[in-house]
């Protein structure tokens, strides 16, 4: 040690073996490290593999549209490019640019191109989902693709004069490309005009950010219903003798371990106008039989049935951290002159506020991400953004509009998860 | 909770509104779930009680509704009840199939989470781990992505990949409700390894075991109730789980969360309720099961309750 203050460097501490203690070290911690690494690999792969692959492949999706640039044939899988001679005459002249005639007649040949891939309807298709009504425009002049003569330009406006159309030349030109944010843009209730500048869509056609507004409000609505209604619980159970609240308890992680569908069923049970909350109040002659509450198929029963559904996620990590408060603080400042309300407020409250924050985020987390229950009990108007989703996927088939929403939806909730990782620790998460 | 002598009026009186708030307030959380039970044996096709069932008459109440979750989708639903009949009934009723496919498809997935999960979970609780915190965020993270998200994605993916024409029945459906389950199994295991004494494994090498027999004859007995309820969380996942079944999985797997789901789109029945009950029993089991092994788990952990 003496050798070594004096020199200035530390002399060489080596292991039995003649190893340098500092190298032996660093090997059996990178040894241990990869251990601990490869413990985790097989399931990391698995994930990767079966759940951020395909999630990353629907996002690309958003972006990414070849409906009008290229055709597979479903039987051989064969793909073709479609649209060539147009896109090439997009390429040659700038944004803008009157249809000429030789636009016409690029369009013309690429009808030809459509007709023999039976591919009409698929280009029609994407065109449609910016500007409706061109699809039938597509089959239409397709199926008279090799009667049109020159000049083009008139043969196409004896078809329908909306070929003139210069949105429509626009969507085509945008379209032509297979990647694009026009289908972010729709998500967010914008277009594009005519020179291709970003413009608010009419107000009647806002139907996205309406959407995401209510699914935001909604979900603070709910929050703060599980935070009013688990809080008082969430004391009780953490105050009372372990022997009694283990028992309660069973009152909140039964809910937590029942099937969604079985409570959302049973909302339904109750809640409908034959329901039993109905009858009972019809019963008790609170309630006139004609005038039976609408307490489903509207955001009420939205609502009520997801407060229902996400409050043990409120309560227990509320009730995880009020378990440990020590209740002197309490008796300390009530000897100290508080009133009960006064030491509620600026001794016990400030020491949850941790269990309110994880609560709160988680419940809102997975209340803007709600599909199951409004689909079944929320009728119109208590639809969330996940709906909108899936309409998108299974009915209007807007593959790449369904994936925008998708990704915002994606991005707002990661950023959620970030700052729960931040602020809580998923650690902490606790499940009963 | 006990109300001090020295409390005043007010005091009282708040105490007392506050015990009958909470109590209305758990009658929230457990009446939805209990009331479907009574109008299950309904002899009527309505989802309110009738006189009848109120004044607790027998002939009010049936169970009509259980038998026509053994007898829908039969052959011959009205021939005599012997084993013909049975067989008849195990081999084509809707509800009975619809149960074999749930619990075959929870069976695998379940197993897939919890061997993968309890594997991860060991590596993710030693201290040595490298980028700890984002493989976890990773790994939890199927819990919080919006399952709707999730569906879309693997029907994407799936069909890319055309994977129904591997051969191996259920193959989708099992995969995606294992990522469902693995959360559950990675949070409960790696509470239990939360203070596990890792002096206990060392003096298990120490005295010559492998690892592998540290692992069987130390680490698993220890973690063990933690494995159970995180494999008992992801069937659970997996049996309560529809929107997935719905995007990607074959029109023969009908799960029992899909018949339910097409039966309250459609025509909402008794029968619903009658499935309904049977599930809420199974879930008291389960929920009996996992609070009898989180006693055992601190039990052996040294944590007794105070």
């Amino acid at each position: 040690m003496t050798d070594a203050t004096a020199n200035g460097a530390p002399a060489k501490l080596t292991t039995a073996d003649g190893k340098p203690l500092k190298a032996a070290l660093a090997s059996a911690q990178s040894h241990a490290r990869r251990r601990a690494f490869f413990l985790v690999l097989p399931l990391l792969a698995f994930i990767v593999i079966t759940f951020v692959a395909p999630i990353g492949q629907m996002l690309h999706r958003s972006f990414h549209n070849d409906g009008f640039t290229m055709h597979e044939d479903i039987g051989s899988g064969v793909r073709t490019p479609i649209m060539t001679n147009l896109k090439a005459w997009f390429d040659a002249n700038p944004a803008g640019t009157e249809p000429t005639e030789e636009a016409f007649a690029a369009l013309a040949a690429d009808m030809v191109v459509l007709r023999e891939l039976k591919a009409p309807g698929q280009a029609g298709t994407r065109i449609n989902y910016e500007l409706s009504g061109s699809r039938s425009m597509f089959t239409k002049a397709a199926r008279k693709a090799n009667d049109l003569e020159a000049p083009f330009k008139d043969a196409f406006l004896d078809l329908d004069k909306d070929w003139n159309n210069p949105d429509l030349w626009r969507v085509m030109r945008d379209a032509s490309s297979a990647y694009t944010f026009n289908f972010y843009l729709a998500a967010l209730d914008l277009t594009r005009n005519a020179d291709g500048s970003i413009e608010q869509v009419n107000e009647n056609r806002q139907v996205y950010v309406t959407l995401f507004s209510r699914t935001l409000l909604l979900s603070i609505l709910i929050t703060v219903l599980t935070f009013m209604l688990g809080y008082p619980i969430a004391h009780l159970l953490a105050t009372l003798p372990l022997r009694y609240s283990n028992l309660l308890m069973i009152l909140v992680l039964l809910p937590f371990w029942t099937s969604l569908l079985v409570r959302t069923t049973s909302w339904m049970v109750l809640l409908q106008s034959q329901g039993v909350v109905n009858d009972s109040l019809v019963g008790m002659g609170l309630l006139d039989d004609e005038n039976r509450l609408q307490m489903m198929y509207n955001q009420m029963g939205t609502v009520i049935a997801m407060t229902h559904i996400l409050l043990p996620f409120m309560v227990l990590p509320l009730y995880s951290v009020m378990r440990p408060i020590n209740p002197s603080y309490v008796r300390a400042a009530r000897s100290l002159g508080a009133t009960s309300w006064t030491a509620f407020r600026r001794i016990y409250f400030p020491q949850t506020v941790p269990g309110i924050g994880a609560g709160a985020l988680l419940v809102f987390i997975l209340a803007v991400g709600y599909y199951i229950t409004p689909a079944l009990v929320g009728g119109a108007d208590g639809q969330l953004i996940s709906n909108l989703i899936a309409f998108h996927m299974q009915k209007s088939l807007n593959w790449s509009l369904a994936a925008a929403l998708a990704a915002l939806l994606l991005g707002g909730i990661l950023i959620l998860y970030w700052l729960y990782d931040r602020l809580i620790g998923i650690d902490n998460l606790k499940l009963g | 909770m006990a109300l001090p002598n020295h409390a005043s009026t007010l005091e009282r009186v708040w105490h007392y509104t506050y015990l009958v708030i909470c109590a209305l307030i758990f009658l929230f959380l457990i009446a939805p779930i209990l009331v479907v039970i009574p109008l299950s044996f309904n002899i009527e096709p309505y989802f309110t009680f009738t006189e009848k069932m109120l004044k607790l008459d027998p002939t009010g109440y049936s169970m009509r509704w259980y038998d026509l979750l053994l007898t829908f989708g039969m052959t011959d639903p009205d021939a005599t009840r012997n084993a013909s009949w049975w067989a008849d009934a195990w081999a084509n009723a809707n509800w009975i199939n619809a149960a074999k496919n749930s619990v075959i498809i929870g069976f695998f997935s379940t197993l897939i989470a919890t061997v993968l999960g309890t594997v991860a979970a060991l590596g993710l609780s030693r201290p040595e781990m490298p980028y700890r915190r984002v493989i976890m965020a990773i790994l939890i993270s199927p819990m919080i992505v919006p399952i709707i998200i999730v569906a879309t994605g693997l029907f994407f993916f799936y069909s890319s990949i055309s994977i129904q024409d591997w051969g191996i029945p259920y193959l989708g459906v099992v995969l995606a409700h294992a990522t469902l389950g693995i959360p559950f199994v990675i949070i409960t295991v790696t509470a239990t390894l939360v203070g596990f004494d890792h002096s206990l494994t060392r003096a298990a090498a120490n005295l010559g075991a492998d690892p592998v027999t540290t692992f069987r004859r130390v680490q698993m007995p220890l973690i063990l109730p933690g494995v159970i309820s995180g494999a008992l969380f992801a069937f659970v996942t997996s049996f309560d789980e529809v929107v997935v079944v719905l995007f990607v999985g074959g029109l023969d797997e009908q799960t029992i969360p899909r018949q339910m789901w097409n039966g309250i789109r459609e025509q909402i029945s008794p029968a619903i309720l009658s499935v309904a009950t049977i599930l809420v029993i199974i879930s008291i089991a389960l929920l009996t099961t996992v609070e009898l092994l989180r006693r055992r788990s601190e039990r052996l952990r040294g944590i007794s309750p105070s």
